[in-house]
């Protein structure tokens, strides 16, 4: 791991992480407006042109005001609580591919920061992590609700995340590989949810699960259980899960469109189009590239509005609705469709 | 250099640390906690042998043990649910019924 | 060269988690522990070029089993009554002595042993691949086996558990 390796390394990972935090704050933005757009309403529009500075009011609101700890709380895990659903939801996103290789200075870089040859595993992995972050939450406040609220989110969670892993043995089976890099290469000729289309259907159900967004969110709605996990915390722990819970979902939006929808393949017709403005795309350059990460972002930004959208359409589940639909309808679906995808292996339709 | 005997050792060391709490502990889920630890250290030093005689059965071994321990908290948590309803208390002392 | 620090690093981090699994009074805390003890094993399977293994220890380990561990301590309301025998029994020294004296034994024993030099920068890792034709081939028994132990520890659970 020479010097230059490391610097490139670094410089890969200040990126990533510099664009997923400032994506945030764009997609609280998009949020509020979007729902105010949906709700026949106005947004916020006096904060600066479009309200678009009303994510920084809001950081600062968070930064200056009172950060509570209730009296009873354990001392050690509640402020811990927050970091675990943030750095998991913030660390999955090493493995999602953003673009080709880069040629510089005969040096060849994968835009991606580590490509793990058991990718979907590292990202299942790490994504069950995040369930601590609201159990804990939940028993260190030390609060009736709290604890309701963190013990039904976190069964949610794991009953969809078997729904996530099953609904992922389909594709895995057709792409041969666990590396997402392989993953994204293979779909060059056509998208992967051409071949399967009900694991994109099961997965992206379960993905609104995983998240905790409406329809799925019962456990943080807020006329149901005051706050749910999240009652007792205050401004800059209350910030870490709400950036937890958006770094999760443009994660998730990444891995949907990395499996399912060619990562970042060009979206067809954008080659014409740049090469009709007069650049010269040719393989590893520059131009290229940017116009796969070009590609990419647009796909993730389209399925960060389909959630938002969702949210702000949809009423919420209940809860004995919300267990039964995962682990009666979903869970079977998912079943068949393994089923499904080795009959059509077997018979060489794939 | 990190070689063979390093991981093993490092395994012995978690093993005592289970031992420990096992022996020394009241609570019956830590006793359960300090169970999982002893099997860990089974499959670190399992998985160490993998690597340094080059087969893979090791890691196939592992694989049994996880999963076989899964199966036992399941069904070890569920007895001590069941052991709670009746005597309120996880401490194992009090859990003398079959005494003589 | 990382490969020694990444050891290093993991396993003091490995074993300062499992201490504080059987110190701790509260158990939710020990669960905590033992979580950083799993995620510290995980990066030492992947420092053994073992990653399907350090991402399945992730996975069922801390990720389910753990989860199923806080659950039920939540469930269960403890007042965490004293631990008497642990902290106030005389006298201490002993049982100290007695666990030292059992590692002192392990680690002679394990240095005492010629193991074959094996060549560890050079020893390949195994592949999900690899290891999954085995899994399949050689161990297909065991497996539907565990399959079946599995459904076994599923109607267990739930009978046991139920409310009468």
């Amino acid at each position: 791991m020479t010097l230059l390796d490391f610097t490139i390394l670094t410089a890969k990972v200040v990126l990533v992480m510099s664009v997923l935090l400032s994506t945030v704050p764009i997609l609280v933005w998009v949020e509020r407006r979007g729902s105010a757009f949906i709700q026949d309403r106005l947004g916020p529009n006096l904060v600066g042109p479009f309200g678009l500075l009303q994510p920084l009011a809001d950081v600062i609101k968070f930064l200056f005001k009172e950060d509570p700890i209730p009296l009873e709380a354990h001392r050690f895990l509640f402020p811990l609580a927050p970091l675990f659903s943030l750095i998991p939801a913030a660390v999955t996103f090493a493995a999602i591919p953003f673009g080709d290789t880069i040629e510089l200075w005969d040096h060849t870089i994968s835009l991606q920061i580590a490509d793990i040859n058991i990718g979907i595993l590292y990202i299942v992995a790490f994504g069950s992590l995040g369930i601590y972050g609201i159990l804990l939450a939940g028993w260190a406040s030390n609060n009736k609700y709290s604890i309701l609220g963190a013990l039904r989110s976190s069964a949610q969670m794991i009953s969809y995340e078997i729904v996530l892993g099953a609904s992922l043995i389909g594709p895995l089976m057709v792409y041969g590989t666990f590396s997402l890099k392989e993953i994204v290469h293979l779909q060059a000729g056509h998208w992967g949810v051409v071949f399967q289309p009900l694991a994109f259907i099961t997965f992206f159900i379960a993905a609104f699960a995983e998240c905790n967004r409406l329809p799925f969110d019962l456990p943080e709605g807020e006329a149901e259980l005051v706050a749910g996990f999240h009652t007792e915390y205050g401004s800059m722990k209350f910030a870490l899960f709400f950036m937890a819970e958006y770094l999760h979902m443009i994660t998730i939006s990444a891995l949907t469109v990395t499996l399912f929808f060619g990562g970042w393949q060009l979206i067809p017709g954008l080659m014409s189009l740049a090469q009709g403005l007069g650049f010269a795309v040719y393989p590893t350059s520059l131009i290229l590239s940017l116009l796969q990460m070009l590609s990419f972002s647009l796909k993730v930004g389209v399925f960060l509005w389909i959630f938002i959208w969702v949210r702000w359409t949809f009423p919420r589940f209940r809860y004995d609705q919300l267990m039964a639909f995962g682990w009666k309808i979903l869970i079977p679906v998912a079943l068949m469709n393994i089923f499904l995808t080795t009959l059509a292996i077997y018979l060489k339709w794939i | 250099m990190v070689g063979y005997s390093h991981y093993l050792i490092l395994s012995a060391v978690l093993f005592t640390i289970g031992v420990f709490g096992v022996l020394l502990r009241r609570n019956l889920i830590i006793i359960f906690m300090s169970i999982e630890l002893m099997l860990n250290s089974v499959n670190l030093s399992l998985v160490a042998i993998s690597k340094f005689t080059q087969s893979a059965d090791g890691q196939i071994f592992v694989f049994f043990v996880i999963t076989v321990a899964a199966v036992e908290a399941a069904v070890g948590l569920a007895i001590i649910i069941s052991l709670f309803r009746h005597k309120q208390t996880t401490a194992i002392d009090e859990i003398n019924l079959m005494k003589g | 060269m990382w490969h020694n620090i990444i050891f290093w690093i993991l396993s003091i981090l490995c074993v300062g988690c499992a201490l504080g699994v059987v110190w701790q009074r509260n158990p939710v805390v020990s669960a905590v522990f033992l979580v950083g003890s799993f995620v510290a094993l995980a990066g030492l399977y992947l420092n053994l070029n073992a990653p399907f293994l350090a991402a399945i220890q992730i996975i069922i380990y801390a990720g389910a089993i753990m989860v199923l561990f806080v659950f039920v301590m939540m469930l269960l309301d403890l007042h965490h009554p004293l631990d008497l025998y642990f902290r106030f029994t005389k006298p201490k020294l002993p049982k100290y002595i007695v666990l030292g004296l059992f590692i002192w034994l392990l680690c002679t024993l394990i240095l005492a042993t010629a193991f074959p030099l094996a060549i560890p920068d050079k020893a390949q890792g195994f592949t999900v691949a690899q290891v999954a034709i085995l899994l399949f081939s050689k161990y297909a028994f065991p497996f539907e086996l565990t399959s079946l132990l599995l459904l076994i520890a599923l109607v267990g659970g739930v009978v046991l558990a139920k409310k009468k």
